[in-house]
């Protein structure tokens, strides 16, 4: 074989109201096919009902060696969290 | 700061012992790059020589229902071949390499599928008992550390129960019909039992993979442990069926809880790795001649895409 076929990342949306969520990858030589391999590789038991394919060298992702530098600004930020709030137990709904 | 080799594996391993997951982006020693493409490949490479002596049967399926049934479950290995392929793939190696390794025997596949698919009967006993089997190692892994190869196994045994069923189901018709019918049923059942007992791999004292595995959670349980728990759960099938167990040494073992089984035949194990089993060179050819006769079909689709792709950029 002269060359491989490009990889692609697969992305299911499950059912209408929910996010595409990452599935894993297949190869194709484009776009169309990446779809048709797509449904075929990962939805035979109606798993989906759209399908995002992305060539793998297009994803940017951040680097697992810098996440801590990456992530640091949210580390010490608790208020952002309703639990940081002193309440008294008798405050319903709230 | 930069920390030296020491310090990370220090840390990747207090990180598998904390119960976290290695993405394919994570630092990772070497060593655990290199023992998860073989496994993640030889467990790949399983999945799709474990095609052959199923679609061996789709022409000769005794009913449609049967026929569409065993269709579907060859889809299946050929769509989990593929999740593990891309499993593989995240670790730094290309599918051409993968193949290239099965092709040259450099990589293996489970030994079990060198065995031949003789009667109807042994497409119930492979789904009963092979898929079976495989159900238990795949169970275990959907916990293990490497986050594609877990995901993967999570999305393989949601559909490997089908196979399972649909093969003890194909046994208790079987079972359920005339005279012949039963024999060629307990036939099959004496021929895969065995080496059902072998999928597990060697005995643990001859284990040499075991403890760095166990210790990086590739494993979480050993050899022998999952083909005890597979005895167990599947004694009580075969009395089901009204079958014979085809081991004169079974018997139940009260203060264990557990039952007893007899030895296994370990030189055959290791004469059908070293490649001498009944259909290790048709499997092999069977899987090259895919590849290669397919080429030109691979070419062609490449050409014309990036012909389009060429097209599109000019106008």
């Amino acid at each position: 074989m002269k060359k491989e076929w490009p990889v692609w990342e697969v992305f299911i949306r499950s059912k209408a109201g929910l996010d595409h969520r990452h599935a894993g990858s297949i190869h194709a030589t484009d776009a169309r096919m990446a779809i048709e391999n797509a449904r075929d590789v990962y939805t035979r038991r109606q798993e989906g009902v759209s399908i995002w394919v992305v060539p793998s060298k297009e994803i940017v992702a951040s680097d697992p060696d810098q996440s801590g530098e990456l992530f640091e600004p949210a580390v010490d930020k608790i208020y952002r969290h309703p639990t940081f709030y002193d309440l008294p137990d008798e405050l319903k709904h709230m | 700061m930069q920390l030296n080799t020491e310090d990370l594996e220090r840390e990747f391993q207090a990180k598998i012992d904390s119960g976290r997951s290695i993405e394919p982006k994570d630092w990772m020693p070497e060593k655990y790059r290199k023992t998860h493409i073989r496994q993640i490949s030889q467990h790949a490479h399983s999945e799709i020589v474990g095609m052959l002596p199923e679609g061996n049967w789709i022409t000769r399926a005794p009913s449609l229902k049967r026929k569409v049934t065993l269709l579907a479950k060859v889809q299946d290995e050929g769509g989990h071949g593929l999740y593990l392929y891309s499993a593989a793939e995240t670790l730094g190696i290309t599918r051409d390499e993968l193949y290239e390794q099965l092709h040259s025997g450099k990589a293996k596949y489970s030994s079990i599928f060198n065995y031949p698919a003789v009667t109807w009967a042994d497409m119930g006993a492979v789904g009963w008992l092979v898929d079976g089997a495989a159900i238990m190692n795949q169970v275990m892994l959907t916990r293990t550390s490497f986050g594609p190869y877990a995901r993967a196994m999570v999305r393989i045994c949601k559909e490997e129960s089908f196979h399972q069923r649909q093969g003890f189901e194909i046994m208790l018709t079987l079972c359920q019909g005339t005279e012949v019918q039963k024999r060629m049923a307990q036939d099959a059942l004496n021929r895969w039992w065995w080496p059902s007992l072998m999928m597990f791999g060697p005995k643990d004292e001859e284990s040499t993979h075991t403890e760095q595995a166990m210790k990086w959670r590739i494993k979480l349980k050993t050899n022998d442990e999952l083909r005890q728990q597979f005895v167990d759960q599947t004694i009580p099938q075969i009395k089901i069926l009204g079958l014979e167990v085809p081991d004169k040494d079974l018997k139940w073992n009260e203060s264990r809880g557990s039952y007893d089984f007899g030895a296994i035949n370990w030189e055959e194990f290791w004469n059908v790795v070293a490649g001498n089993g009944p259909c290790n060179k048709e499997r092999l050819e069977a899987r090259k001649s895919a590849f290669e006769n397919g080429a030109w079909v691979r070419d062609a689709a490449m050409a014309y895409a990036e012909k389009k792709e060429a097209l599109k950029e000019a106008v």
